[in-house]
């Protein structure tokens, strides 16, 4: 489904980030940089809500003609953004929920590793595997 | 330590000696495990290796000093030249060849001869003793390299770059061969010390090869005695002794070494190791995983942290990288701590990989740990491995995935346990210990006063008790976020009750049910009929009502009526009359005894029920302890409301609470009435709840009806026996309710599984 999966650091520098091999991976890159405004733009507009009742799930960051950007934030302002490509319209919101936890749960298990220090890269395989497993669903 | 005299050739020779095998160049201590390996390649017997060491101090010190270390060669000299051992020999053995370090195997000489091809004199001096003449670079080089142990020509920063080179050996391709190809690659790898006699020869070959100093040094020694000094190259197979001797070393190894570095155990290990799985672990590896647990962690059932974890495997000089996905692979269940069999999975990896194994992408079956029995524990422990083993993340928040799958499995066995007391026993377990009391003095007051509805009400109550006991017990033990006290309430009591039930349904086997008049019916599980069931239980309650004893009635519907204060030591009297084996509640009965005078607590009740309407459960949660003591026949009821409200909408339990203050609220009102009036109000918002207090309903009835009966001590056996029946009677109506409420409990419980289950799914994320 994903055509781009990216896990953003709270500062804003990428941990991992990962294309479908088929597009130029440069402009997704740059969509995903973009699409960091919109996260923050919505992230500072909830906010006011307690940090509790913010939802993860921000959903539909901003769409263009080909593809759709989704967000997800941890409470650690952790961000995740998935770049969905338009033409599968069979892609529902839920599903995309699912794959944001899936996406939330792994990165939990690199967190839980003594020997990944946070902030570093992550080279995970277990991560690696499941996104490729996110990616190769649509194909 | 005995003072040493060594000769040149020998201080130079040990020197290299120890040179080599301080591959940490500390200079004052050398590596065990090196030293252990060359002393194997002495071709010593196992148990003269172990008397050198102890006698060169090693062992008592724990560690190879140079001095150790040359008093250990020393003998090796000795011991090799056929003297006997002794400390003394060290200085009184003159003439003592230098010791002797055999090649390992003839596949590594062969290896070296076609490695070193560029060293032809090393060719032809590997099938000759007598070294090449001295002062020839390269034939010293060959004849180091023939040499004893090889004697590091000179600098440590030899060793460091010789295991680096080790380009002619082909890397393991097999078990098998890589028992023996095993040496070659840990030749090759500065962080692994040489696994045996053979790995010596490679470094040495490649470090003479590389070397150009030193070569000085050895041209002092470069003409030795031949015959004697110089190693014997083993045409015979050394490597089969070698390798026997290996895992007999091992052992030997482990008690010597008690500062070897975690590696170099690690190599001899995993030369002992059998290979026919690869990833299989051996007992000896096992054991020396143990070990190494319990140094961090001295309770093998207890957890080892990331952080001690990670301290200790970094100390294998993997690359971060690399001890990152061991431990992806190795902790099973995402706990970021690892029990005994991860932590032995994890080790067994490291020592996979530094011997050159690729890591495998899944954890290889032979390492999973296993996976506790679900009745074992409910805990997070065996629930995270399962929840792991599935795969894939589980839809709730990891931590919460936990808690769902013990409380799915928690719950069948309860289920089943519930089942199996309901069909066998159709007593249920009692929770109201004062219900017991009840009947026990209902036994004790058998006489004429005795009438049909009130014996079996007198069983019914029990039953009901009990029944809810279960129900209430059944969602403790799988409802983590039922009230703590209602838990301990029900555990506590479950026991005795259980046995109690069994003496009680096996009393009540040859019992005719239809003695005296029929019972009320029993009160059946529909909403509507709520209603019904009550009045019946009213009409039985008017009957008895001029009996009833005033303060006995005045019972929550579900409490058993409570025997007055000035009643209590009665129970305690006619307990051994029981003939139902409802002295087996005698344990409990005791502690209800002194809760009766909490009766008075009611009046809580009412101020409880007035402020707790619409307040959070957790107020009553607290309040209710109180109460319970004194109101186990409550118990039930609101153990259900309690559990129920976990799940449910808070007006729910406050409904719940209200519904059992009002029973209490009206001490000397027949039970049923406020009951009913409760059901009345409650019928249109919850239905399930009002099934529940139907029954509770009932039971009040059943057991209010119980204290209306006189109690009148010595009564006449036919009368006792009447009450028997009737008691009997009531037992089966009430088994029949309880199971017909656990099947309503077990709906409900269901129901709140999936209303958890979504309400989890719907919360935000609060934690990572």
């Amino acid at each position: 489904m994903a055509v781009c999966i990216a896990v953003i650091a709270k500062e804003n520098y990428p941990l991992y980030i990962r294309s479908a091999p088929t597009e130029n991976e440069l402009k997704f890159h740059h969509m995903v940089h973009t699409s960091l405004d919109v996260v923050d733009e919505k992230i500072s507009a909830m906010g006011k809500a307690l940090l509790d009742q913010r939802e993860l799930y921000l959903g539909l960051l901003y769409p263009t003609e080909d593809y759709k950007v989704y967000g997800y934030v941890t409470n650690s302002k952790v961000k995740f953004v998935m770049v969905v490509d338009s033409s599968n319209t069979a892609l529902r919101d839920n599903e995309i929920r699912s794959m944001f936890r899936k996406l939330h749960n792994s990165y939990t298990d690199v967190m839980c590793n003594p020997f990944y220090n946070p902030g570093d890269r992550i080279q995970s395989r277990a991560f690696d595997n499941m996104v490729t497993s996110m990616m190769i669903q649509v194909c | 330590m005995e003072g040493l005299t060594l000769s040149d050739a020998e201080q130079k020779y040990y020197s290299d000696l120890f040179s080599y095998c301080d591959i940490e160049s500390t200079k004052k201590v050398v590596v065990n495990g090196r030293v252990l390996e060359l002393f194997r390649a002495a071709q010593l017997p196992n148990d003269v290796v172990l008397q050198i060491m102890e006698l060169c101090g090693a062992t008592r010190l724990g560690y190879f000093g140079r001095s150790q270390f040359y008093i250990a060669l020393k003998l090796v000299a000795v011991a090799q030249s056929g003297f006997p051992l002794r400390v003394e020999s060290i200085n009184t053995v003159k003439d003592l060849p230098l010791p002797r370090f055999v090649a390992s195997k003839n596949e590594q000489e062969s290896r070296h001869a076609a490695s070193y091809s560029s060293d032809s004199e090393n060719q032809g001096s590997y099938s000759g003793v007598i070294p090449p003449p001295p002062g020839r670079g390269q034939v010293k080089k060959g004849s180091v390299s023939h040499d004893t142990v090889q004697p590091r020509t000179s600098a440590d920063a030899q060793e460091p770059a010789s295991p680096v080179v080790s380009p002619q050996q082909s890397p393991p391709t097999s078990p098998h061969t890589w028992r023996k190809h095993s040496r070659h690659p840990s030749g090759g790898n500065s962080e692994r010390p040489l696994a045996g006699p053979g790995p010596f020869w490679s470094p040495f070959g490649e470090a003479q090869s590389g070397s150009s100093a030193g070569d000085a040094v050895w041209s002092g020694h470069s003409p030795p005695p031949p015959q004697e000094n110089w190693v014997s190259f083993a045409d015979t197979p050394p490597t089969s002794t070698l390798l026997t001797m290996h895992p007999a070393s091992v052992q030997d190894q482990t008690t010597v070494r008690t500062v070897a570095s975690a590696t170099t155990a690690i190599e001899i290990r995993r030369q002992s190791s059998s290979y026919d799985d690869p990833w299989k672990i051996t007992d000896e590896q096992r054991q020396y995983y143990v070990n190494q647990f319990k140094t961090i962690q001295p309770d093998l059932n207890g957890f080892i942290p990331g952080s001690a974890a990670k301290e200790f495997f970094t100390k294998s000089k993997l690359p971060i990288l690399e001890l990152s996905h061991i431990w992806e692979l190795s902790d099973f269940d995402k706990d970021g701590a690892l029990t005994l069999d991860e932590f032995c999975a994890a080790f067994h990896l490291v020592v996979a990989r530094k011997n050159g194994y690729d890591l495998p992408e899944k954890l290889p079956e032979s390492l999973m740990p296993k996976l506790i029995d679900l009745e074992d524990s409910a805990d997070v422990g065996d629930q995270p491995g399962e929840v792991g083993y599935s795969g894939s993340p589980a839809e709730a928040p990891p931590s919460k995935s936990p808690s769902m799958p013990s409380l799915n499995q928690t719950w069948p066995e309860l289920n089943q346990s519930s089942e199996d007391t309901a069909i066998v026993h159709p007593v249920p377990i009692r929770m109201t210990p004062s219900k017991i009391h009840m009947q026990e003095m209902e036994l004790k007051r058998t006489g004429s006063d005795h009438t049909n509805p009130t014996s079996p009400l007198l069983v019914k109550p029990s039953d009901l008790s009990e029944e809810n006991k279960i129900n209430s017990s059944v969602k403790f033990a799988s409802g983590n976020t039922v009230d703590g006290y209602s838990s301990s309430d029900s555990f506590t009591s479950d026991p005795e009750q259980i046995g109690s039930n069994v003496t009680r349904q096996r009393s009540h086997s040859g019992t005719s049910p239809d003695n005296t008049a029929p019972p009320p019916p029993p009160p059946r599980p529909q909403p509507s009929h709520s209603r019904s069931s009550s009045l019946d239980m009213n009409r039985t309650f008017t009957v008895t009502t001029g009996q009833q004893q005033a303060g006995v009635v005045a019972h929550p519907p579900a409490v058993p009526p409570r025997p007055q204060p000035s009643q209590a030591p009665g129970p305690a009297v006619h307990r051994p009359v029981d003939a139902d084996g409802l002295i087996t509640h005698t344990s409990t009965s005791p502690q209800q005894i002194p809760e009766q005078p909490n009766f008075a607590d009611f009046s809580q009740f009412e101020v409880f029920a007035a402020s707790n309407v619409n307040e959070e459960q957790d107020d009553e949660a607290e309040k209710h302890p109180e109460v319970l003591p004194a109101e186990k026949a409550s118990d039930p009821a609101n153990s259900l409301r309690v559990a129920k409200a976990d799940s449910k909408t808070e007006e729910k339990t406050a409904a719940g609470a209200p519904t059992n203050v009002s029973k209490g609220t009206a001490p000397l009102a027949p039970p049923p009435k406020p009951v009913r009036r409760r059901l009345k109000s409650e019928d249109e918002l919850r239905p399930e709840v009002d099934e529940h207090t139907q029954k509770t309903g009932v039971l009040a009835a059943v057991l209010a009806s119980q204290p209306s009966i006189p109690r009148s001590v010595g009564k006449d056996k036919k009368a006792i026996q009447a009450s028997i029946r009737r008691n009997k009677e009531t037992n089966t109506v009430l088994a029949r309710l309880n199971s017909e409420l656990q099947q309503q409990l077990k709906d409900v419980l269901e129901e709140r599984i999936s209303l958890e289950v979504q309400l989890e799914q719907l919360r935000p994320f609060s934690h990572l």
